[in-house]
C-alpha cells in the first residue's frame, strides 16, 4: 500500500513505554511473596525487537510443591471466608486493573508483540470487567445452579498461553477464586510479564497470601503443576495436545479439568450477505492478534456465487492493514509471538503451496528485527489440505467454496475441532438453523471474534470441555455440596 | 403331556434391529441361582462399531426432533415399560434373586424415573440456559447441546433401575447411546430393547450390547466418534476406569467416572447426569437498525 498514490501515509504514533517499568529480573510469586526460583533462569524477549525484556526465575518441582503447600494452605481461610468479603478483594484487584490499564496494555504488547490498539482497547478492559463480572458472584453461589450451598474444589492448577497472557489470566483466576478456591497460575514462558505485574497488583489489594501463585517456566513446569498430587482442578488453555496429555495424566484421580484448546473455526459467508460488513468480520476474524487465536475463523467458506466479489474486497481490504511496531496506535498486525510460532507458520504455509493452493499477501514491508509474518490468503483450498485442517495460530486464511447450506455446514464441521464459527446471511431464518447446526461452543452471526465475561466460552469435540465465562464458567469451580444433591 | 414352551432367543439390538453378534458368540446366562436360563448373544469389537455407526447415523434426527418429541417418545417408553410390568418383574427376579414384591418396585421406580427424565427435555435448556447481557449491543444466548454419541457402561448389579438411570438421561436431550449392558444380568436389558424397539425410539437411538464391559470398554473408550463415555459399568474396578480414561483422551471425549461403588439408584438422581452429557452453546447476533 506504500505504492498506492491514493492512499495517505500515516506518521508514526507510538504509544510511550515510558509507563512501564520492566525489572531486570523476575522470581515467583508464592505465598504472597516474590522469592527464588531454583530452576534455570530463561528470559523474556520483545518479540518486535528481539531486545532481552528481563530474566525470569524458572520454578522447579520444589517450587511448585511450595507453591501448591501455601495455595492449600491459604484455601482454609479464603474458602471459608463469607463470599460477600471474598467479593470485595476481587471488585478491588478489578479497580486497580482499571486504574494500571495503560501500564499492562503497554506492557502486554512489548511482551506480546500485539498491537496496543487491541491490548488497550481489548485485552484489558475485558481483564478488568471478568474481574468485576466474577466479583459479584462471589456472593451469590447459591444462584449458580448446582443447588444450595456450593462448595469450592480446592486448590486449582492452571496453565495460560501466551496469546492473550493477561486475558486467559483472568477467565482463570477470577472465577476459581470467586468460588473461593486458590490457585497456582503458570503463564506461558515467552509471556509472564503481566502476570508478574498482576502478582503485584494481588500485593497492592492486600489479597491474602497464597491465594495467589504464580510460578513461571516453560512445559516441565506446567506439567509439576497440573499433576502435582495435591491438585484438585486443573485448568488448561493451549494445543489440543497438550491438552490430550493432561487428561491422561489425570485419569482415574479425582481431579476435575476444563480445557480450552485448538480450533479450525468456518466462517461461512451466504451470497445474500452484507459483504462490505462481512469483509470486515473475515478480517478481524482471522487477523485480529496476527491470528493467534484459538477461535480464529481461519476456514473462510464462501457461497460460490459471491465468491469472486468477497475475494476482491478482501484483497483490497488487506492492502490497507499496517504491519509494524506494536506500540503504534494505528498499528492493525503485530509481531508473531516467538521465532518457534514463526517457523511453524511459515512451514504450514509453505505446506499450502506445495499442496497446490494458491497463495497471496498485500506488499507490505516488514521490520527487519523480530518475527513477522504478512497477511496472507490461499485460495482454491480443499478439504484435505493441510492449511484447511491444521491450526497454523497465525495470520493466515485459507478459502473454500460451497453451493448449498447443507455443504457450508458439512464442510464446517468437518474437523476435530468445534471451537467457534461465523455466519453472515441478511435471512434471519437461516442464520437461526446454522447456528443450531454447526458444531461449535460459540456461534458469531453477522460479527466475530467477540468476547465478554458474560458469555460461555469453550468447545465441542477435540476443542476441549467445561466453559469458561458466564454462569457456566462457574460450575467448572465449583461442586455440588454432597448433602444437598445436584 | 405338558406343552414344551418356546423360548425366546436373546440378541443384540443395534439399529433398531436384533441381531446376534457378528462373532458368533454367545454367552451362558444364569438366574440368581446358578442355573442355566439362556445363551446371550457376546458382543464383539465389532459389534461395538457397528453400534457406534448405528448411533452416529441416529443422532441428527434425533438430536433435531423437538424437545417435546423427545419427551412424548420417553413418556411412550414408560407407558409400554408399564403395559409388561409383569414380565420386567420375572427378568429382574430371575437375574437378581429376591422377592417378586422388591424387584416389582424396581420396575415401578424405573418407569417411574424415565417419566421424571421425560418430563426434563423441553426444561433443560431453560434450567442450564440463559441470555448473557454483554457489556454491547449483541443478542447473546447459551444453550444445550446433546454430546453426540455417548458410549454407557451399565451397572453390573442394577439390572433394570440401574439401566434406565443412565440411559434415559444421555437420550433425553438428544444423545444416542452405545450401552453395554450387565454382563451377568443382561435379560432385563434385552426384554427392555424390545420396549424401545416398540415405543417410537427411532433405530440407532439407543444401542444394547451384551457382553463383557472389561472387555468392550476399552474399544468403546478408544473409538474416535465416540463423543463421551460412563464408566459407571467398571465401578470398583480403578485400574480398569483408569485405563479407559486414558483412552477416552485421544479425541477429549467427555468421562463420567465411575465411583468406588456401584450407586444406589434408588436415590434421588442429580442434574448432572443430564448435564455430563452436554455442552453449552454461545450464539451471538448484533442488535442494530
Amino acid at each position: 500500500m506504500a505504492n498506492d498514490p491514493n492512499v495517505f501515509e500515516y506518521a508514526p504514533a507510538p504509544e510511550s513505554r515510558s509507563i512501564v517499568d520492566i525489572k531486570p529480573s523476575y522470581g515467583l510469586f508464592i505465598d504472597g511473596e516474590f522469592v527464588d526460583g531454583h530452576g534455570s533462569a530463561f528470559k523474556s524477549i520483545n518479540p518486535a525487537t528481539e531486545e532481552t525484556l528481563a530474566e525470569i526465575a524458572e520454578a522447579d518441582d520444589a517450587d511448585v510443591d511450595k507453591a501448591v503447600k501455601a495455595a492449600r494452605k491459604a484455601f482454609r481461610t479464603w474458602s471459608r471466608m463469607p463470599g460477600k468479603e471474598r467479593s470485595k478483594y476481587l471488585y478491588r484487584i478489578a479497580r486497580i486493573i482499571q486504574e494500571r490499564s495503560r501500564e499492562l496494555a503497554v506492557l502486554e504488547s512489548i511482551d506480546n508483540g500485539k498491537p496496543i490498539k487491541e491490548s488497550r482497547d481489548v485485552d484489558v478492559p475485558v481483564v478488568a470487567a471478568h474481574f468485576f463480572y466474577y466479583a459479584g458472584w462471589a456472593d451469590k453461589l447459591e444462584y449458580a445452579g448446582l443447588g444450595p450451598n456450593p462448595q469450592p474444589l480446592g486448590v486449582a492448577a492452571q496453565v495460560i498461553p501466551w496469546n492473550f497472557p493477561l486475558l486467559m489470566l483472568a477467565w482463570k483466576v477470577a472465577p476459581a477464586l470467586a468460588c473461593g478456591n486458590t490457585v497456582v497460575l503458570k503463564p506461558a514462558e515467552t509471556t509472564p510479564l503481566t502476570a508478574l505485574l498482576f502478582a503485584e497488583i494481588c500485593q497492592q489489594a492486600d489479597l491474602p497470601p497464597g491465594v495467589v501463585n504464580i510460578v513461571t517456566g516453560a512445559g516441565a513446569t506446567g506439567q509439576a503443576v497440573v499433576s502435582h498430587p495435591d491438585v484438585d482442578k486443573v485448568a488448561f488453555t493451549g494445543s489440543t495436545d497438550v491438552g490430550k496429555a493432561i487428561a491422561r495424566a489425570i485419569a482415574g484421580t479425582d481431579k476435575k479439568a476444563t480445557l480450552e484448546l485448538g480450533g479450525k473455526a468456518a466462517n461461512i459467508v451466504f451470497d445474500d450477505a452484507a459483504l462490505d460488513q462481512a469483509v470486515e468480520g473475515i478480517v478481524s476474524g482471522i487477523f485480529f492478534n496476527q491470528g493467534h487465536v484459538c477461535c480464529a475463523g481461519s476456514r473462510l467458506l464462501l457461497q460460490e456465487s459471491v465468491a469472486d466479489e468477497v475475494m476482491a474486497k478482501l484483497k483490497r481490504r488487506m492492502g490497507t492493514l499496517r504491519v509494524g511496531d506494536p506500540l503504534d496506535k494505528n498499528t492493525d498486525i503485530g509481531a508473531i509471538n516467538s521465532a518457534e510460532q514463526l517457523a511453524r507458520i511459515r512451514a504450514l504455509a509453505e505446506i499450502g503451496e506445495d499442496e497446490g493452493a494458491e497463495r497471496w499477501s498485500p506488499p507490505c514491508e516488514l521490520p527487519s528485527a523480530g518475527f513477522w509474518f504478512p497477511p496472507t490468503v490461499f485460495t482454491g483450498v480443499s478439504q484435505a489440505h493441510r492449511i484447511a485442517r491444521d491450526e497454523i495460530f497465525g495470520p493466515v486464511l485459507s478459502v473454500l467454496t460451497f453451493r448449498t447450506p447443507s455443504e457450508a455446514v458439512e464442510k464446517a464441521n468437518n474437523t476435530p475441532y468445534g471451537l467457534s464459527a461465523g455466519v453472515w446471511t441478511e435471512k434471519g431464518s437461516r442464520i437461526l438453523h446454522m447456528a443450531d447446526q454447526l458444531r461449535a461452543g460459540v456461534v458469531w452471526a453477522n460479527t466475530f471474534n467477540k468476547f465478554d465475561p458474560a458469555s460461555p466460552f469453550g468447545g465441542y469435540k477435540e476443542s476441549g470441555y467445561g466453559r469458561e465465562g458466564g454462569r457456566q464458567g462457574l460450575s467448572a469451580y465449583l461442586k455440588a455440596d454432597t448433602k444437598a444433591g445436584a | 403331556m405338558a406343552r414344551i414352551d418356546v423360548r425366546k432367543t436373546y440378541k443384540l439390538y443395534i439399529g433398531g434391529a436384533f441381531p446376534r453378534s457378528e462373532s458368533g458368540h454367545s454367552y451362558e446366562v444364569q438366574d440368581s441361582k446358578g442355573k442355566f436360563v439362556a445363551n446371550a448373544a457376546l458382543a464383539s469389537r465389532k459389534d461395538v462399531r457397528d453400534a457406534v455407526v448405528a448411533a452416529r447415523k441416529a443422532f441428527g434426527g434425533w438430536s433435531g426432533r423437538t424437545a417435546f418429541n423427545r419427551g412424548q417418545i420417553l413418556y411412550r417408553i414408560a407407558e409400554v415399560m408399564e403395559d409388561r410390568k409383569p414380565q420386567f418383574v420375572q427378568a429382574i427376579q430371575q437375574s437378581e434373586g429376591g422377592t417378586a414384591a422388591a424387584a416389582g418396585r424396581q420396575v415401578d421406580e424405573a418407569i417411574d424415573r424415565l417419566v421424571w427424565y421425560a418430563g426434563w427435555a423441553d426444561k433443560i435448556a431453560q434450567v442450564v440456559g440463559n441470555a448473557n447481557p454483554v457489556a454491547g449491543p449483541f443478542f447473546n444466548h447459551s444453550a444445550p447441546e446433546p454430546s453426540g454419541v455417548i458410549g454407557v457402561l451399565a451397572p453390573q448389579s442394577s439390572s433394570l433401575l440401574g439401566l434406565v438411570s443412565v440411559v434415559a438421561p444421555v437420550i433425553v436431550s438428544g444423545n444416542t447411546a452405545v450401552v453395554v449392558t450387565s454382563y451377568s444380568r443382561p435379560l432385563p436389558a434385552v426384554t427392555f430393547a424390545e420396549v424401545l424397539a416398540t415405543s417410537d425410539v427411532p433405530g440407532g437411538v439407543v444401542n444394547l450390547l451384551t457382553g463383557d464391559a472389561a472387555s468392550l470398554g476399552p474399544w468403546l473408550a478408544a473409538h474416535m466418534d465416540v463423543n463421551a463415555i460412563d464408566l459407571v459399568g467398571l465401578a470398583g474396578d480403578t485400574d480398569a476406569t483408569t485405563a479407559l480414561e486414558v483412552a477416552a483422551a485421544d479425541n477429549l471425549k467427555r468421562v463420567r467416572r465411575a465411583p468406588a461403588a456401584e450407586p444406589d439408584w434408588h436415590d434421588a438422581p442429580t442434574l448432572s447426569t443430564m448435564t455430563d452429557f452436554l455442552e453449552t452453546k454461545t450464539v451471538w447476533h448484533p442488535i442494530g437498525v
